[in-house]
């Protein structure tokens, strides 16, 4: 019993601890920033960009130590912030001058740059250096070593990337929208996309260190894929995908620092992954659960009209109205027609069709004028 | 900003809309375009016809500077197009973007007056109002608040329409407007087409079905990578002429125009 408590009394203690409230907060504002500019490559279909500009960035984190000696996060941010842009500049180099498309040349990038990223990072391990310790944190990312200082960081660049976002809202949506009519306007769209695309590489850098380079890509997609499924407005969904990254990190740091050994910037990631599933079937807007439950409301809508269509013209070809038609002679009439006895007997408890005779089947007073209904409907539209 | 541009001097009546010369556009080495004339008196409503591949979408983003030009000039309302961009406006294909876009009607056509509001302000009240009248126009606007993606081919088209509208332009460009759209819509082009032609707009419509060009058109210009004829409808729309513009393949047409005539 006491035992219980002192383990929630500690836990108590570590939530209130100041390294967690560091470490919740740089991971907050990570996934805040991250989620909102996210949601500009996913509408620009660019999500690809995330992942090569953040796996781009190692060898820059690895020259940048290699060529300055230094650790500081802002150094070492600046060298990754380098390595993407040239890979950027890469990639667009592939595009205009061979005929590879930009998924490819997207792929070329990222591997060569990671892999001479990993090379780098091997050479310094082996170096007689006891300084070089900790820099393949930024592979899979370290937030529970986050300082205040790299909090700052993440502040004042978080605010500086979304105060631009809201500057120039409707130039971002507009170009992310139709590029060619912003053009035709007069915007120097070549401009505002690569400012776009400034602002995502300065989001993926500055999330390296806590999250790393392997899966920072994830925190450009996830919130932002998450975001989609639950709006149908630009600035929702903006809004939305920053509030979604936010709860990942603070959710991810809680949580790692709750349970022992768990990492934290994975943890993030899963968290935010985890709710862009969930988002996909059960997202207000575009949820596939919703999708296939109006499918299913619809295909028997449907087969309700047919049955009762069907009844409706087989009492006027022979038999009258109070003739009974088997199920079979249903069927012949709309051979797709699924599931004839429960649409019967719903539609008996609706009280427009009755059983005449055993297996025999007739409109009532009620079905009758529906289905006179239907049938005029269809008449009009043709 | 705007007072001290070229365009906003009243414009002289017998300048030509669009005057484009020796126009060549190539992608990578072939040629899409080849040395290609073609001028538009104002206030005319001209047709761009040609087969498939012939250039006509080419040739009307080569006139919006949406394609780099190889060879040739183009100008409009005597002036190269960045001085004369505010007179300008586009109506794209309604494939060239993706519907799915979370946006409402609304705000689809008040990006046609982004430009005009400037940086870093936002439309307010009197856009949303222009914007609501550019709906009106073209019968969309119990769709305002609706949202892009729940929108038929042709209420799509409808919307790219109103957001042209409402730049006030004087000289239209349109890719297709008729392409898969519903009788309503269709309808509700012809409309807007005689509007702007009574307002002395001129209208320059990339345009695929070769039996309604005497219909809705006073002005055609016939183009197959070269410019085959460029003239008022009633002088260059012959059937020479289409013959030479799509060889073979018009002999069907040709015989149903003979049956209707």
């Amino acid at each position: 019993m006491s035992g219980a408590l002192e383990n929630v009394g500690s836990i108590w203690d570590l939530l209130t601890s100041p390294i967690l409230r560091t470490v919740a907060l740089g991971s907050g504002l990570l996934g805040a920033v991250s989620g909102a500019l996210g949601c500009f490559a996913l509408l620009r279909r660019q999500s690809l960009v995330g992942d090569a500009v953040s796996h781009a960035a190692l060898p820059g984190i690895a020259l940048a130590f290699l060529l300055t000696g230094t650790k500081s996060s802002f150094g070492l941010v600046l060298g990754a912030a380098l390595a993407g842009w040239v890979a950027m500049v890469f990639v667009l180099a592939i595009v205009r001058t061979t005929r590879l498309d930009e998924n490819t040349a997207l792929g070329i990038v990222l591997a060569t740059f990671f892999g001479f990223g990993l090379v780098l990072l091997t050479f310094i391990q082996r170096l007689p250096n006891a300084n070089q310790a900790g820099l393949d944190t930024y592979l899979f990312g370290q937030a529970a070593t986050m300082l205040h200082e790299d909090v700052l960081l993440l502040g004042a660049g978080g605010a500086l990337l979304l105060g631009l976002v809201v500057m120039f809202w409707k130039e971002f949506k507009l170009v992310s929208f139709d590029r060619e009519f912003a053009a035709t306007v007069g915007y120097p769209v070549q401009r505002i996309e690569l400012l776009l695309t400034l602002l995502l590489v300065a989001a993926i850098v500055l999330g390296l260190r806590t999250v790393g380079v392997v899966l920072m890509s994830a925190m450009i997609v996830a919130p932002a894929a998450a975001a989609r499924q639950w709006t149908h407005h630009t600035g929702m969904m903006v809004l939305l995908g920053a509030i979604f990254g936010c709860a990942a990190g603070v959710a991810g740091a809680v949580a790692s620092s709750v349970v022992p050994h768990l990492p934290t910037g994975p943890t993030i990631v899963l968290v935010a992954t985890s709710w862009a599933i969930v988002s996909l079937f059960v997202g207000a807007k575009r949820g596939i659960l919703w999708q296939w439950l109006r499918l299913r409301m619809l295909q028997k809508r449907l087969a309700e009209e047919a049955i009762l269509v069907g009844l409706y013209e087989l009492a006027q070809v022979h038999g009258g109205e109070r003739h009974g038609h088997t199920e079979g002679a249903l069927r012949a009439l709309s051979p797709n027609l699924l599931r004839v006895r429960r649409r019967l007997r719903e539609l008996e408890q609706r009280e427009l069709v009755e059983e005449t005779s055993r297996g025999a089947w007739a409109l009532t007073a009620k079905g009758q004028s529906q289905a006179q209904q239907i049938v005029e409907k269809a008449q009009e539209k043709r | 900003m705007r007072h001290d541009r070229a365009g906003d001097s009243p414009l002289a009546e017998d300048v030509l809309a669009v005057e484009v010369s020796d126009l060549t556009v190539a992608y990578h080495t072939k040629p899409v375009l080849w040395d290609v004339d073609v001028t538009v008196p104002q206030g005319v409503l001209m047709a761009i016809v040609g087969p498939n591949g012939a250039g006509k979408t080419t040739l009307l983003k080569a006139i919006l500077g949406l394609v780099p030009i190889a060879a040739g000039q183009v100008l409009i309302f005597g002036r190269p197009l960045p001085e004369m961009r505010h007179l300008v406006s586009y109506v794209p294909q309604r494939g060239s973007v993706d519907w799915d876009y979370p946006t409402t009607v609304l705000d689809v056509v008040l990006m046609g007056l982004y430009r005009r509001v400037g940086w870093i302000r936002r439309p307010g009240h009197a856009e949303r109002e222009k914007a609501m009248e550019a709906l009106h126009l073209v019968g969309m606007a119990d769709f305002a608040k609706r949202q892009i993606s729940q929108l038929s081919g042709g209420q799509q088209q409808r919307v790219f329409l109103a957001r042209a509208l409402v730049q006030d332009a004087k000289l239209f460009f349109m890719d297709e407007p008729f392409q898969g759209v519903d009788a309503t819509t269709e309808r509700a082009i012809i409309q807007i087409l005689q509007r702007l032609r009574s307002e002395k707009k001129t209208v320059v419509v990339v345009h695929h079905d070769l039996q309604t060009v005497p219909e809705y058109f006073d002005w055609v210009t016939l183009i197959n990578v070269r410019r085959i004829a460029c003239g008022p409808v009633r002088e260059v729309f012959t059937e020479q002429n289409l013959r030479a513009a799509y060889g073979g393949r018009m002999a069907f047409f040709i015989e149903q125009r003979e049956e209707g005539c």
